[in-house]
């Protein structure tokens, strides 16, 4: 039995001293001799000790060189994705995922974007942002292989498919049965497939129930999405989803290597707690927070395709989707008991462990794959109510470590140490790993160091750290509150990522890095050399959106506009070419009432030769990168004179790259 | 081994000068495969430079950026320049190269005029290429939205047009041609001396090999 009361006390004391500006402390170190006189000169002048100097070298890029990993992090509500550079934490671009992004001209009048946009609809409805959480970058044999990026959105249940040749999203796709999501994108270890696991409970296939009909009619749902890499494109009817009880699933990660072929995810509603706070009844905050223990949820989805291929299953919403009866009964799905409304739960890198963090308990529980194997061998004994079989934590545990306040998520180095975020202690928590990591004599399971952070850390990224071969060296600490670290810029206070070397025998703070967009919540990171992007589209008149080439592609001297009538309607197309320093045509013509189709291609060769496209008036704007064709639709529904111009500063007679579009009345 | 040459060449000396004209041909014809000529542009924007490879028989490199950047001055496309010319280079090159190894099979005295094709092609490809470049230089697009004064790109060396600096390089397909001019003069040469010396009943002298009216004789 816990003692509750005190962890509540401690919660609330910690919020106390971080809502108060806690001063972090102050090093009492003064740089050291032995460096040239310049530097300490530089250093007294700006009042920097010694750990800042060799923070500020560990950091330092010079212009023209090279990062050494990439981090792709969620932006957050702003329903984008960072790309940010590792060490020197300089952002290198923001893509634009479920948020259309005027840059990019991602939403902005550009056909195929538009439709990739149009893909994340909710039941027809527009959704225009998202909030973007796990980042799942794809896998070979559970190394990253640069080649593509997932994100989900949590508060539209949706998944995005980035492709990295160009940075740029290609899908999005909504969950027909869940109204949120949360345990995703994570993927497995061929990614085969990209799991989404579900967040709060809603009846299945969007339907309304009453609340009192919560443990009958709510559910949760994990998808697990099929990706046809060679498409690039996540496919629907290849996907499927089991069906959970309403706990409430929260995180998940793929097992790897020894545990490939399962996932798990955990939970913190076991309760069914369904609130009503306004009527005298426990708040979700409390009442989900009841039992001394939610449920790990262990997934088996090798034994889930037999039982697609055997038709088990039923589709709800276009969905393939194995009943929770099914999957109870049929060994997809087993609970292991897991201390109080855990958050992460992370599998170490050889899949023989799995770290769940304690959140409101100052462990994390380490689960035995093996263990975990042998308590389903031996037949559990217990079922929950709705059926589903609870193998007891005795029989699965390998250790709990003692940590600290507000365990989250767990990464992992190359030297056997794991990495935890501590959300109430604002800390990182460094702790060894035991079996087959231990091998330098150092006690297993143990805590072995605590750097403070700024403050109240989320989610945890560490090079490669979440695949088969984490790189050590880097971690970042993604903080949710920045409280005194940067400049006031009004009450709403950017993200802080705190960029920490751990190559050493202790960590070592580097950087920090303020998020101004948003509140991102997991991040990735790469070594870039798996990375192998276009630096031109391969061919001129390139889609973007299809990876081929555009059939409205037009190459210089083909440059046309037609006028034809299709159901008594004028429309007018335009097949035009953009270069330095003009677009070909310059002039277009059209009647009010016109249909207008206009595709442009950017016929550049040179690497950064991008130009744009901005029809002042009409809401239009999309970017051609070299060699790319976009289309952009419209109605010319008013009359006037209107203006396009390459609104990307192309070259020295980029103010003259412009045209007229003569609407007549 | 210099012994071994000595009997080889004693047997008949013209395989000297037969053995220059028939590598004199290969050469000349593996020319075509390498460029003779390459503009090189360097400017701040292009890290790396832009450059612009010509074979007798077509450009490569960055055809397309060069020409992008010449249209703000009016200058012509690049790939429009010597089209008569690279349509007949890979035949005149074809044609110098199987009047070099004709040379190889006839002594006649009147054959000398073949190795001329073959001895002039460089000096034919560097005078074109002034052509062509004088003509870009000069003929541009009064409507160009910069305008410069007529001038001529450098065949060779550094030059500056606008804010690129100018590098123009002769290039191994250029060499392998010249090489291939070399050894058909040198082997004219010698096809001379053999005959000169075969007439004269003198020893045939090849660099350092002496061969005697003996070892011709033995050799007959």
């Amino acid at each position: 039995m816990k003692n509750s009361l005190t962890i509540v006390v401690l919660v609330v004391l910690s919020l106390f001293v971080v809502g108060c500006g806690g001063q972090a402390p102050k090093t009492a170190q003064t740089p050291q001799a032995g460096l040239p006189t310049e530097v300490l000169q530089i250093a007294q002048a700006r009042g920097l000790t010694h750990d800042d100097i060799t923070a500020a070298l560990k950091t330092y890029v010079p212009s023209g060189k090279y990062d050494e990993y990439i981090l792709f992090a969620s932006g957050g509500h702003s329903g984008q994705v960072l790309v940010i550079g590792i060490p020197s934490m300089r952002l290198l671009k923001v893509i634009g995922v479920f948020t259309p992004e005027p840059w990019q001209g991602y939403g902005y009048g550009e056909k195929e974007t538009m439709e990739v946009l149009a893909g994340g609809a909710a039941n027809g409805k527009p959704i225009l942002w998202g909030d973007t959480h796990h980042p799942a970058l794809s896998e070979t044999n559970g190394e990253y292989d640069g080649q593509f990026l997932f994100i989900n959105d949590k508060a539209n249940a949706r998944l995005a498919v980035i492709d990295l040749r160009d940075f740029e999203t290609k899908q999005i796709l909504k969950n027909p049965n869940a109204i949120s999501d949360h345990g995703g994108g994570f993927v497995t270890p061929n990614t085969e497939y990209v799991v989404e696991g579900p967040q709060y409970a809603v009846p299945l296939g969007w339907q309304y129930a009453s609340l009192d009909e919560y443990r009958e009619k709510y559910r949760g749902v994990i998808t697990f999405w099929a990706f046809d890499r060679a498409q690039g494109r996540v496919d629907p009817a290849r996907s499927f989803q089991i069906e959970l009880p309403p706990y409430w699933q929260d995180l998940c990660d793929a097992g790897k290597k020894v545990s490939e072929g399962w996932v798990f995810c955990n939970s913190f509603n076991s309760e069914m707690a369904t609130g009503g706070i306004e009527e005298g009844k426990p708040p979700f905050e409390a009442g989900t927070a009841k039992n001394e223990m939610d449920f790990l949820h262990i997934i088996n989805w090798k034994k889930a395709e037999e039982l697609l291929q055997n038709g088990q299953y039923e589709t709800i919403s276009g969905m393939r989707v194995i009943r929770l009866e099914t999957a109870a009964q049929s060994g997809v799905l087993f609970f292991a008991p897991e201390p109080k409304s855990p958050h992460g739960v992370d599998v170490t890198p050889g899949g023989e462990y799995i770290v769940v963090g304690g959140k409101l308990d100052p462990h994390v529980t380490v689960y035995s794959f093996e263990k975990i194997q042998k308590a389903i061998a031996a037949g559990p004994t217990e079922r929950d109510a709705y059926g589903v079989p609870i193998l007891r934590l005795e029989d699965v545990v390998e250790a709990q470590v003692e940590l600290g306040l507000g365990p989250l998520h767990t990464v992992y180095d190359d030297k056997g140490f794991a990495y935890t975020s501590m959300f109430l202690d604002s800390a990182v928590a460094k702790w060894t790993l035991g079996g087959p990591y231990r091998t330098d004599g150092k006690e297993p399971w143990k805590l072995v160091e605590k750097l403070p952070v700024h403050y109240n850390i989320g989610h945890i990224a560490a090079a490669e750290g979440d695949t088969v071969s984490p790189d050590g060296k880097y971690v970042v600490a993604l903080n949710k509150w920045s409280v005194d670290r940067f400049v006031p810029v009004g009450p709403l206070h950017p993200q802080n990522f705190q960029l920490i070397d751990i190559s050493g025998e202790k960590m070592q703070l580097l950087y920090d890095m303020p998020i101004g967009i948003g509140e991102p919540h997991y991040a990735q990171m790469i070594k870039v050399d798996k990375l192998k992007p276009f630096e031109v589209y391969p061919e001129v008149g390139w889609n973007a959106v299809k990876m081929a080439k555009d059939p409205n592609a037009t190459e210089p001297g083909r440059e046309r506009v037609e006028v034809r009538y299709e159901n008594g309607r004028r429309v007018v197309e335009i097949w035009m070419t953009a270069v330095r320093s003009h677009f070909y045509p310059e002039r277009i013509t059209v009647k009010k009432g016109d249909h207008v189709i206009w595709h442009i291609t950017n016929i550049e060769r040179a690497r950064d030769a991008s130009h744009a496209f901005a029809l002042g008036g009409y809401n239009i704007h999309m970017s051609l990168e070299p060699g790319e064709t976009g289309t952009v639709e419209f109605d010319a529904d008013q009359s006037g004179t209107f203006v396009f111009y390459c609104t990307e500063f192309c070259s020295a007679l980029h103010l003259e790259m412009v045209g007229y579009f003569l609407v007549e009345p | 081994m210099s012994e071994r040459l000595r009997a080889w060449l004693a047997e008949d000396p013209f395989r000297f000068p037969r053995a220059l004209f028939t590598i004199a041909s290969w050469l000349v014809l593996l020319s075509v495969l390498f460029p003779y000529w390459s503009l090189t542009l360097m400017a701040p924007q292009y890290p790396g430079g832009l450059r612009v490879a010509v074979y007798v028989t077509h450009l490569s490199g960055d055809v397309t950026e060069v020409d992008n950047l010449n249209h703000y001055v009016g200058m012509k496309k690049l790939n429009q320049a010597a089209q008569v010319e690279k349509f007949l280079a890979p035949l005149a090159i074809g044609a110098a190269a199987l009047l070099a190894s004709t040379l190889a099979y006839t002594r006649r005295r009147w054959a000398a005029v073949l190795a001329l094709p073959a001895m002039l092609f460089p000096a034919i490809f560097l005078g074109d290429m002034y052509f062509w470049l004088y003509r870009y230089g000069h003929e541009l697009d009064p409507n160009a939205p910069l305008r410069i004064p007529p001038f001529t790109p450098p065949v060779f060396g550094v030059g500056t047009v606008g804010q690129f600096k100018t590098v123009a390089e002769l290039q191994a397909g250029f060499w392998l041609a010249v090489a291939a001019a070399l050894l058909v003069a040198l082997g004219l040469h010698y096809r001379r001396v053999i005959r000169q010396a075969i007439e004269q009943k003198i020893p045939i002298r090849i660099g350092p090999i002496v061969i005697s009216l003996e070892a011709q004789r033995d050799a007959d």
